[in-house]
């Protein structure tokens, strides 16, 4: 599936939801799923700085497509990075890097997209973004 | 005068906004509190009618500026009961004033003299002075603190010697709400001739320190934790430590004379105050320090009383709740987890339901440290909250627990 086609997905998904409450409980649920990091990566290297809670993100490349894994210490974190790794997981390193969000704002989540907001969704992106700048840049040596 | 809470509240304008479509329940005021419109209005009066630049001009307009900021200094003296209003040195916040102290004591200590500090530090009371330490080889030693979050008074005692130059506290813990034994504190190092610099930025908004009686070296606080603007702040300074310490930044209105070959410094407190200040700040300063007085410290301590109280046995019916900081002298601070709970998530979810709390470290790393956690949800209260908003945060933690567990 290409990065578009999930966040289309999501959206319909996030669009049956009335309120924040229940779109919350829902990434909740999301994070449930979320491919987990070995736990024994989970050290200093693999955390995402500028986090109030604790998000480890790993990456590898399998078949020219970046897998990631992660997990964190809060469960909406948890969420949040979920739902990040359904979009841009499984995928070549050109299409993270050309993908927008804009979607995050259709999921309701677009309170999170403030660089203020300690969650650091922003940095999550960011960091997404780098492992495919480097393989990209690996793939091209 | 009366406590009134709803008129009071009537006073903040911010408070009848709504986020996230519910009413705000503001419970930062550790991090920052509200402004009434008594100090709004002054902030607007002074740049609609007599804004000029101060201690220079001639002018009427500059006249008219340099008298208000010299009468608001004027009556934070009198508010903390300095001796004198010259001790009271305008800064940009207690950041700042801490940094000025530390800066003239570079000057002062030498090699394997000794500083302490408590356990239960802001970040801003622990950084400046380990680049002092670093700067001039002297040791940094620190008070510890029990279960409880109170500081172990017998080890300070043991800390204390010859070699203690200075000893840094803050009055009250923005982490935990304890309230340190700032004047026993101070009379103990004294008895070794120690200096002591008291933090008070947690503690100006709800008790009124008399400085004389302390008999404390140095003070800081700011305003804006005082329902005064932010980016300024207070250092008193006891008069033989502002001719002892050098001055901390060049520049204008610190001096006497200016030669290139020499230049003489101002007196107190010109010497420590270079550059033109924030002149509105410090004139809303005093406006904010006069809504205060008008409320009156004693009803704003039984009201606060009153809702950590209530906050308290209300958040210990939550199962799983745990509270930081359960010393006997507290202020109106809680500061709590939920087993298994990320205090993020409770800090977003109450969010949503219009509650402003804070989440997290509370830049006091050392203490979630102690505690072995992560971080805490801090509700801290105000004078100008209600029971009927601890109701509310109440509700919103019990609905944040279901939602998350």
């Amino acid at each position: 599936m290409t990065i578009e086609a999930i966040q289309e997905e999501l959206i319909e998904e996030f669009s049956m939801f009335d309120d924040w409450m229940q779109r919350y409980e829902y990434m909740i649920e999301l994070g449930k799923s979320l491919p987990l990091i070995d736990e024994t990566l989970k050290n200093e290297d693999k955390l995402i700085k500028g986090c109030q809670s604790k998000v480890w993100l790993n990456s590898e490349m399998k078949d020219g497509k970046i897998i990631f894994t992660a997990d964190s210490d809060a469960i909406i974190t948890k969420g949040i990075i979920a739902v990040l790794v359904r979009v841009f997981s499984d995928q070549k390193p050109q299409a993270i890097l050309d993908a927008n969000t804009d979607f995050i704002d259709e999921i309701g989540l677009k309170e999170h997209l403030s660089p203020t907001r300690a969650n650091g969704l922003v940095s999550m992106i960011k960091q997404m973004k780098m492992y495919a700048l480097a393989y990209q840049t690996q793939v091209k040596n | 005068m009366s406590f009134d809470v709803q008129k009071i509240r009537n006073d903040f304008p911010i408070l009848s906004r709504e986020v996230n479509g519910y009413p705000l329940v503001y419970l930062d005021n550790a991090a920052t509190s509200q402004k009434p419109k008594q100090v709004i209005d002054c902030i607007v009066d002074y740049y609609s009618n007599y804004n000029a630049n101060i201690h220079r001009g001639v002018h009427t307009l500059s006249q008219e500026a340099t008298d208000a900021y010299e009468a608001s200094r004027k009556k934070i003296q009198t508010h903390f009961n300095a001796k004198e209003a010259y001790e009271m040195i305008f800064t940009a916040g207690t950041t700042h004033g801490i940094n000025l102290v530390a800066n003239g004591f570079s000057e002062i200590l030498k090699k394997d003299d000794e500083i302490i500090v408590s356990a239960m530090e802001h970040h801003s009371n622990i950084v400046p002075w380990q680049m002092l330490c670093e700067k001039t080889g002297a040791i940094l030693r620190v008070i510890p603190m029990n279960e409880e979050g109170v500081l172990i008074m017998e080890e300070y005692e043991k800390l204390l010697s010859k070699k203690t130059k200075l000893v840094f506290v803050n009055h009250i813990s923005n982490a935990l709400g304890t309230i340190n034994p700032i004047d026993e504190i101070i009379a103990k190092a004294h008895e070794v001739g120690a200096a002591v610099l008291v933090d008070g930025a947690q503690s100006c908004s709800h008790i009124k320190p008399d400085l004389q009686k302390l008999d404390v070296d140095f003070f800081v606080t700011s305003a804006h934790k005082m329902c005064g603007p932010t980016g300024v702040g207070i250092l008193y300074m006891k008069e033989e430590w502002g001719n002892k310490l050098p001055p901390y930044q060049g520049g204008g209105e610190m001096i006497a004379e200016v030669t290139f070959e020499k230049t003489t410094y101002a007196g107190l407190p010109h010497k420590f105050e270079a550059g033109t200040p924030n002149i509105c700040g410090g004139i809303a300063f005093g406006a904010a320090i006069d809504y205060l007085n008008d409320i009156g410290f004693e009803a704003i301590e039984k009201h606060e009383n009153e809702l950590l109280k209530y906050a308290t046995e209300k958040l210990l019916e939550i199962e799983g709740m745990k509270i930081y900081g359960t010393g006997p002298d507290k202020t109106s601070v809680v500061s709590f987890n939920i087993e298994g709970i990320h205090p993020y998530d409770i800090g977003t979810i109450v969010d949503k339901l219009g509650i402003a709390v804070r989440t997290g470290h509370h830049c006091a790393q050392p203490i979630m440290d102690f505690y072995k956690i992560p971080g805490t949800v801090r509700a801290s209260f105000a004078f100008y909250n209600t029971l009927e908003e601890v109701d509310a945060l109440v509700n919103a933690v019990k609905k944040a627990k279901m939602m998350l567990s």
